[in-house]
């Protein structure tokens, strides 16, 4: 894939700049965070990289869809906008000026191409009707400012999971796919069963307890954040 | 001054800043993000907070200066102040910050400029205090040292 020179307005923390040339297969989880302040962009993305992800950090949420391709006012004729990495995770700050988190979090969300990958909101701010309202627009997470190693390492856990549980369903769904088709060529009419699921989701996260503050234990597969937990407990 | 030395003074020092709360627990969480890959990066988060404070700082004394007082405009200034000390644990410029946003939001002119030359006296000494925090540092690493860190809940 082609790649372009890269923009002074964003930097992808990776020595080769722009001229990434791995897929989407590896290991790393490729982070797109969204934060006006400069302070607080150096944290996250310092945050993110010790987290072992790729990072690309830009200053506001028009530039955050210009790199997508999303951003009306330029047309794309490729998918993938700038050609950047395919991108995993969104984590963007909330009060921005222009296009706040939660206008940019509608934005992936409306798009067919973009709302699959989940987008954490942070906010200095704790304030339930915020939270309430951007878990219901589809963020996956609400993290409080200021952001914390140990909230930063669940949030990845708990996103490799998923693409790891994605990539596992897409692959039985194609090997379902094949054994059809094969019943088919054998004259058999019985559709209905499939193979067993070879998911194992058992993704084991051992977050090194030297650094870890005294927050919850991370369980990636329950999903343990205080959002949720919030979620389940506030009265409808 | 021994290497020893130094160094025990370093944690002392680190210590009596949280004591008399200038830093709190996020500072800890900065140094965690200290290695020998990035040395600095508690220093570099340090001085782009300070370059960032100094033009905040500026546009709010312009900002209370004028005829007509945009408290809007004075309330983000402080917010995002109150956001970049929280981040790298100030916490003593936080909750002036904090005090002056109150003031923001009753309008109250002469609470705003009284809060604004506390939040200037709070990052003045915070800046001394990191200051003195960054030079035993470099003492330390002069001498072939490596910095100790304070654990949480000393």
């Amino acid at each position: 894939m082609a790649r372009n020179g890269g923009v002074a307005w964003m930097r992808t923390t990776e020595k080769i700049d722009g001229y990434d040339l791995s897929t989407s297969d590896t290991e790393e989880v490729h982070v797109l965070a969204v934060d006006d302040s400069l302070v607080d962009r150096k944290v996250i993305e310092r945050l993110l990289r010790i987290s072992s992800c790729k990072v690309t950090a830009v200053d506001s949420g028009r530039r955050a869809l210009q790199y997508l391709g999303l951003d009306e006012e330029i047309q794309k004729k490729e998918t993938n906008g700038f050609d950047g990495l395919k991108v995993d995770l969104i984590i963007t700050d909330y009060c921005m000026p222009g296009m706040t988190g939660y206008e940019l979090l509608k934005k992936v969300k409306e798009s067919s191409a973009f709302r699959e990958i989940p987008v954490v909101i942070m906010s200095s701010e704790n304030v339930i009707a915020r939270i309430d309202r951007c878990l219901e627009e589809g963020a996956e997470d609400f993290i409080v400012k200021p952001v914390k190693l140990s909230d930063v390492k669940r949030i990845i856990d708990y996103t490799t999971t998923e693409l790891r549980e994605g990539e596992q369903r897409e692959g039985a769904r194609a090997r379902r796919r094949g054994i059809n088709k094969r019943k088919q060529r054998e004259g058999d009419d019985d559709l209905s069963s499939s193979p067993p699921s070879t998911l194992s989701s058992s993704a084991s996260s051992s977050p090194s307890s030297s650094i870890q503050s005294a927050a919850a234990p991370l369980s990636p597969s329950t999903l343990d954040s205080p959002t949720r937990r919030l979620k389940m407990t506030s009265s409808e | 001054m021994e290497l020893v030395q130094i160094q025990r003074r370093l944690v002392d020092y680190t210590k009596s800043l949280f004591m008399e709360g200038f830093l709190d627990a996020q500072f800890l969480q900065l140094q965690q993000l200290q290695d020998d890959s990035n040395p600095y990066f508690v220093f570099e988060v340090v001085s782009l907070f300070f370059e960032d404070s100094e033009k905040l700082l500026n546009e709010l004394t312009i900002a209370l200066d004028q005829p007509n007082v945009d408290f809007k405009k004075i309330d983000s200034h402080v917010h995002q102040l109150k956001g970049s000390s929280s981040s790298i644990g100030a916490q003593r410029v936080k909750n002036a910050c904090i005090a002056f946003r109150n003031y923001c939001d009753v309008q109250n002119i002469e609470g705003c400029l009284t809060c604004l030359q506390q939040v200037k006296q709070e990052c003045y000494l915070v800046k001394n205090k990191f200051e003195t925090l960054f030079r035993l540092e470099q003492q330390i690493m002069a001498s072939g040292g490596s910095v100790p860190t304070i654990e949480l809940g000393f």
